[in-house]
């Protein structure tokens, strides 16, 4: 949608980019995040778990608008994702 | 900046057996997802953890107790729920969930399960539906639907599916859905409408086996049966049990079938109860 | 009253609130009474849709904290097999009650059998040990069903108590004293916190403490060979600690455990070992037999397992046969001639079922093992 003026509370409202954290010793490489993120944040890679399996990295961490359906959709229960209202807890 | 770090802080992270992870089950298979919403379940319907009992039978689906730091059974093929049945009137004041597959709870266990939801026993099922025995290596199932490959119908399955949801509702259950793994939020969701609800509960997940069961059937990859759902899954609220038949290769029928009142067993047991004592304390007065 | 409601009533004297069970004769007077005591003391009575499930929701009934029970003859009693195994592995305190029909199968529904002695001790696939009672009277179906649930509770293993239809459709006086708490015995309970208790690490009687559901100690128990943590553990060595302590948690306290009444045998020469209905015809036997001057002497079985087999092999020495009335073809006997070492005889005076032994032909064994 083309704004003719740029919202005075633009910043504010801005969705914050989400961090991913992967545990690689439990990934199994399925590829279910890398396909299901709506915004193609991570993706499978070439690396190696310990146990030999292909595991999921982040691609773009930019593009990240933490839905966290990585996190819901991993059943390896290997995939954290914060925010940093999460990090800036008080 | 932030990829491959430990992915501790998860919300599930304390419900988990962490001493016992990574789990057995394999690439692709999706009772890791029907697991996790399950933890965060418990959260979203403010369970208490330490009333929470998980019972759970034999097979991949069933090893799901072993992985909950929550007071956990994993009790032999088919009588989880009859198990459960006596840890609830043992104790009416824990929340049971059963926990296991498709050849644990309709077959051999099926005559539990019609019973259980009979009575109405305040319980709540989670029956990870992968059509097949995936821990003995992919024998056909009372769901695996007709023509399926399995190992033990190499020329493909000749017998009909149970058709889930109409089974519970018929038998009586009060509290019926159905979702694949792809559904993680709404399973979430269903899972703890179905913990806080009185009555017999009863949800199906439809999970990939992409080791045996996909495999065979065109879905090798967890991620080919996951793009399955994704195009043949539709969501439909309220429909009638008797259309949800899963036929291969056929729609899904999800979403939250049956949601109705009926008195619990306990709900009748206390009238019997109270009708006991009456009888005791009329007879003392004599 | 008879038999079945002796045993119903003992339960409940024990403390026994649950009992989940399956119509079958003739067992089902036991669970009718129970349908009827329990709700009256606030416990729960249930029918459920088979034994498989009578058996599971006694064990889950027991991990909620409550001692439970379930009654059943025969063929309820093969199909509890697989998860009397699951008690024994779980260590779940409970008690099966088994009033003995004529098989094998269907056989004599209503009429007397003792031929699934073999079956209390084996019944269930693996290694094992299991405690089985032999009552053999309506009072004594009361006093030791209220032993059962004692064993069951101190040894957290399930105890059978494997009566016969004859016992159970009796009717004899029975005195039911008021039992005190302290005559009660309760499983042991963990003193650790939940973040220090282990479901299976035994105490020096070889008996885990016990949490039960609900209490927050957040444990899990499998059916899977497993460690002290209760984990399934998949190796040889889990599987031997684990078999053994099973097992010699029973064999260890036998002392405390096995019991027997004994009849005329300090001078016997010939030891009728009976157990069930069969103890007072044998009695009676031995009775008529020492009127004719045959110094016969009755071991009456009251734990038939773990099976006494020190007092038979003291015996053995002393005397020159055992003679075995069985209303089978020989399952009991076996264990004697094998604990006499073939110092004694050992003869099998067997009843295949549908009636009792007379006196005559226990007499007539007496007799002949005489000669």
């Amino acid at each position: 949608m083309k704004l003719w003026r740029h919202p005075f509370d633009a910043a504010e409202k801005a969705t914050k980019p989400g961090q991913i954290h992967i545990d690689k010793e439990r990934c199994k490489g399925c590829g279910f995040c890398a396909e299901f993120c709506p915004r193609e944040v991570l993706q499978m890679s070439s690396d190696l778990s310990p146990k030999g399996y292909n595991v999921a990295v982040v691609n773009d961490e930019s593009k990240c608008l933490a839905c966290g359906f990585c996190e819901l959709i991993c059943p390896e229960f290997a995939i954290k994702v914060s925010t940093p209202l999460d990090n800036n807890d008080a | 900046m932030t990829a491959n770090l430990n992915a501790e802080g998860r919300s599930t992270e304390r419900y988990l057996r962490q001493d016992r992870l990574p789990h057995i089950w394999c690439s692709g298979c999706g009772i890791g997802i029907a697991l996790d919403a399950f933890l965060r379940a418990i959260d979203r319907a403010d369970i208490d953890p330490d009333k929470l009992s998980v019972v759970s039978g034999i097979g991949c689906s069933g090893r799901a107790a072993g992985y909950v730091k929550l007071d956990s059974f994993h009790t032999t093929h088919g009588r989880a729920i009859p198990f459960a049945t006596g840890l609830l009137l043992g104790n009416p004041e824990l929340n049971v969930v059963v926990f296991s597959g498709d050849g644990d709870l309709i077959a051999i266990g099926g005559n539990h399960l019609i019973h259980a939801a009979r009575r109405n026993i305040d319980m709540t099922v989670i029956c990870v539906n992968n059509f097949n025995y995936g821990m003995t290596g992919g024998q056909v199932g009372p769901t695996a639907p007709l023509d399926a490959r399995t190992t033990t119908t190499p020329y493909g399955n000749f017998e009909p599916p149970f058709n889930l949801p109409y089974l519970a509702s018929a038998s009586g259950a009060s509290y019926v859905a159905r979702w694949t793994v792809l559904h993680a939020r709404e399973l979430e969701r269903s899972m703890a409408e179905a913990m806080t609800k009185p009555g017999f509960s009863f949800i199906e997940v439809i999970s990939p086996c992409p080791v045996v069961y996909g495999r065979m059937n065109k879905e090798p990859k967890g991620l080919d049966s996951m793009h399955y759902y994704q195009e043949r899954s539709v969501i439909r609220d309220g429909t009638d049990p008797k259309e949800a038949n899963i036929e291969l290769n056929g729609p899904i029928l999800v979403g939250k079938f049956v949601d109705i009142q009926r008195p619990t067993l306990w709900d009748n047991l206390r009238h019997v109860s109270n009708k006991a004592r009456e009888k005791v304390r009329a007879q003392a007065k004599v | 009253m008879n038999g079945d409601l002796a045993c119903a009533e003992a339960a409940i004297s024990a403390g026994c609130r649950f009992f989940a069970g399956y119509p079958i004769t003739p067992a089902s007077e036991t669970a009718e009474r129970m349908s009827i005591r329990l709700p009256q003391v606030g416990g729960v009575y249930i029918q459920m849709e088979d034994e498989f499930a009578s058996m599971n929701a006694v064990l889950g009934a027991s991990w909620a904290g409550v001692k439970a029970m379930t009654a059943t003859s025969g063929p309820g009693f093969s199909l509890m097999m697989e998860n009397i195994g699951l008690g024994v592995m779980l260590e779940t305190p409970c008690v099966v009650v088994n009033i003995q029909r004529a098989g094998p199968s269907t056989g004599l529904p209503t009429m007397v059998g003792q031929g699934d002695m073999m079956q209390a001790r084996w019944g269930s696939h693996g290694s094992y040990e299991i405690i089985a009672l032999a009552p053999s009277s309506p009072q004594d179906i009361f006093d030791l069903t209220i032993l059962a649930f004692n064993l069951s509770e101190k040894y957290r293993v399930p105890v059978l108590v494997m009566s016969d239809e004859v016992v159970g459709h009796m009717s004899e006086k029975v005195t039911m004293p008021r039992v005190a708490p302290e005559d009660l015995i309760h499983r042991p309970r963990p003193h650790l916190g939940p973040e220090e208790y282990l479901p299976y690490k035994a105490n020096a009687d070889l008996v885990p403490p016990m949490a039960v559901a609900g209490e927050g100690y957040h444990f899990h128990v499998t059916g899977l060979t497993h460690d002290e943590r209760g984990y399934p553990v998949m190796t040889a060595e889990a599987q031997d600690r684990l078999v053994r302590r099973l097992a010699d948690k029973i064999r260890f306290n036998k002392h405390d455990i096995i019991r027997y009444k004994e009849f005329q045998v300090e001078d016997a020469d010939i030891v009728v070992c009976a157990y069930g209905i069969s103890v007072r015809i044998a009695q009676l036997a031995v009775r008529m037999a020492r009127d004719e001057g045959i110094r016969a002497g009755l071991l009456q079985l009251i734990t038939v397992w773990p099976f006494p087999e020190e007092r038979i092999r003291e015996l053995s020495l002393q005397a020159k046969a055992f003679i075995v009335p069985e209303i089978n073809y020989g399952q009991i006997v076996l264990e004697v001639e094998r604990c006499a070492g073939g110092r004694a005889k050992a003869i099998l005076v067997p009843h295949m079922g549908g009636s009792v032994h007379s006196p005559q032909t226990i007499l007539e064994a007496i007799r002949e093992a005489e000669l």
